[in-house]
């Protein structure tokens, strides 16, 4: 029987390696957009837990929404992405430096 | 049910006229977009008269607990549709001064204020978090719009990422509260949260995660790395749009979160907010002195804003709560204005936002010299302008709750502040100007810019007003 201590250490290490991957990764803002949605999804398992053992269905109900919103969001993610691509013909994290100060 | 759909009237008028501005845009072949424009400015005013019409005489909740009509929603609601209003018309007037004018800008717009009257709304975790994604998808799109610009497209994307880890961070806090109190109504949470030692710290766990979040919309240090880059790259009229209403959708999320849902954490949360609110202040001032672009300089003006917002949190009083509120409402208006006067002074192919670009102003135009020399001291909190006033009434309430040393660091930070802010008014009145190309604006871009510049004067003369409309809206 898993218990929710353990479906939290996993949710809390996905959460993790998602945060990580956001601030080490200097390659790809594709790979920034992955990290987001899987750091989502490491919320998703944390109110899934919850919600399983609690007993109380709210929680599920609130990972339909994040995954709806998370939808939304990866379609704007992307689209922003196409813009960058075509104005500094680059998707590479370094690329977004002109601006300082 | 239908009482439900009243309580949420001005919310689902919004929505619908959206639409309808939707539709409108889609059929319109207009390059200027005026019909676009007038239906979502019409859409507005409605939108505005229906909130002040239904002002609740005491708080109404709805939809099983997730959405609440109080004072405080509808003051800051109205609020939100008035700078929506002359924001959409300054905006108009740079789009197409600027040859960028789409009709999506003002759909969007309408959409970003829904979710933001959603957010002063919200009395469940679940209809917070809609609330914000609603503004912040909005926000997101709005930057990447002038889409052959470089700048822009690399501020959408810095915002976008660090906008969706905020939120993921404001999620997981959220699962961490509602698994220790099973609920994710903001009342059933407050009142059935358990403080005992062994839990608290797991509550508290979840908290800092939910300030985070929080800490990030509002852009306090050290969440703040979006704020300078996304107000200089963005076109200045999103740019105008993110640093007013949306910020007054944070506030309020603030105070539902916060004192609706964890005021037994309060103890806990003061002492997260004071780190965060002098690390802000430190940090906005002392950086705003280095810059040279006028969209970064008041970029970091706004952190440290949002550090002199906490200070009335952390009171942890009614009336500290009120003095916030009126920070904000009064910091609204008085970006309003400043990012008012960039794109006035912009005009195709030049974006006036350099400082230097504002040398010699009052040979220029003596008129708006004056005006924004009336933001700028009201900005530095120089009586007896509005911001002085809302810097006196959150110190105030600050001392009057024991928090002298902070008040004393809140005051050592704003003097240091005054410097950047006198700067530009230097440049203005005692430089000489580069050319003398006269101010090229429609005469109601003059007109609303002046009221606004006058009303800070105005509101600074009289603040009892509006400070007595904010203690009301939190007495409750």
């Amino acid at each position: 029987m898993i218990t929710l201590p353990e479906v939290l250490s996993l949710a809390a290490l996905l959460f993790c390696i998602s945060v990580a991957g956001i601030f080490l990764n200097r390659k790809n803002v594709i790979i920034l957009l992955m990290c987001i949605e899987l750091m989502l999804l490491s919320v998703n398992m944390n109110f899934i837990a919850f919600s399983h053992f609690l007993g109380d269905i709210h929680g599920q109900i609130f990972v339909f929404f994040i995954l709806t919103v998370a939808a939304a969001e990866s379609a704007i993610g992307l689209a922003i992405l196409v813009v960058m691509f075509r104005n500094k013909d680059t998707i590479n994290v370094d690329a977004l430096d002109s601006m300082k100060g | 049910m239908n009482a439900d759909l009243i309580v949420a009237l001005p919310e689902i008028t919004l929505l619908s006229l959206a639409c309808l501005v939707l539709i409108v845009e889609a059929f319109s072949k207009d390059p200027l977009h005026l019909l676009t424009y007038w239906t979502a400015q019409a859409s507005l005013i409605v939108v505005l008269a229906l909130t002040v019409f239904y002002f609740p005489e005491n708080a109404q909740i709805a939809f099983h607990g997730s959405f609440i009509s109080d004072a405080m929603s509808t003051v800051l609601k109205a609020f939100m549709c008035g700078i929506s209003f002359v924001v959409f018309l300054y905006s108009h007037e740079y789009l197409k001064e600027h040859k960028c004018l789409r009709g999506e800008y003002f759909v969007l717009g309408l959409f970003a204020v829904l979710g933001m009257m959603i957010m002063a709304s919200a009395y469940s975790l679940l209809s917070v978090y809609l609330g914000l994604e609603l503004l912040s998808l909005s926000l997101y799109a709005m930057v990447a719009m002038k889409r052959d610009s470089s700048s822009a497209s690399e501020a959408a994307m810095k915002y976008f990422v660090l906008g969706a880890l905020a939120s993921g961070m404001l999620l997981y806090g959220i699962s961490m509260i509602y698994g220790l109190t099973g609920s994710l109504q903001l009342l059933t949470i407050a009142d059935t949260i358990n403080v005992d030692a062994a839990n608290r710290m797991y509550l508290v766990y979840g908290m800092i995660f939910m300030i985070i979040g929080i800490a990030f919309k509002l852009g306090a240090a050290p969440f703040h790395m979006w704020v300078p880059d996304v107000y200089q790259g963005a076109p200045t009229s999103v740019t105008l749009f993110i640093s007013t209403a949306p910020k007054l959708a944070a506030f309020a999320m603030a105070m539902r979160v916060l004192v609706d849902g964890l005021l037994p954490l309060i103890s806990d949360w003061q002492s997260i907010l004071t780190i965060l609110a002098v690390l802000s202040m430190a940090v906005g001032n002392i950086i705003a002195i280095a810059q040279t672009n006028i969209k970064r300089m008041l970029a970091y003006s706004t952190i440290a804003h949002v550090g002199y917002l906490f200070l009335g949190l952390i009171a942890g009083t009614a009336s500290g709560f009120s003095g916030s509120m009126f920070y904000i409402i009064s910091y609204a208006l008085m970006s309003m204005g400043a990012f008012g006067m960039v794109i006035l002074l912009g005009r195709h192919g030049f974006e006036a936002d350099m400082l230097d670009d504002f040398k010699g102003l009052s040979d220029r135009s003596p008129w708006f010299a004056f005006v924004m020399l009336c933001l700028m001291f009201s900005m530095a909190g120089v009586p007896p302008f509005l911001g002085f006033w809302s810097k006196w009434f959150v110190l105030k309430e600050l001392v009057a709750s024991g928090f002298v040393e902070l008040a004393g660091i809140a005051v050592v930070f704003s003097i240091i502040g005054v410097y950047y802010y006198l700067r530009i008014i230097k440049l203005m009145y005692f430089d000489k100007p580069d050319s003398m190309t006269a101010l090229k604006s429609s005469k109601q871009m003059r007109l609303v810019l002046s009221v606004n510049g006058i009303l800070i004067l105005l509101l600074g003369l009289a603040p009892n007003m509006l400070m007595s409309l904010c203690l009301a809206a939190l007495s409750g």
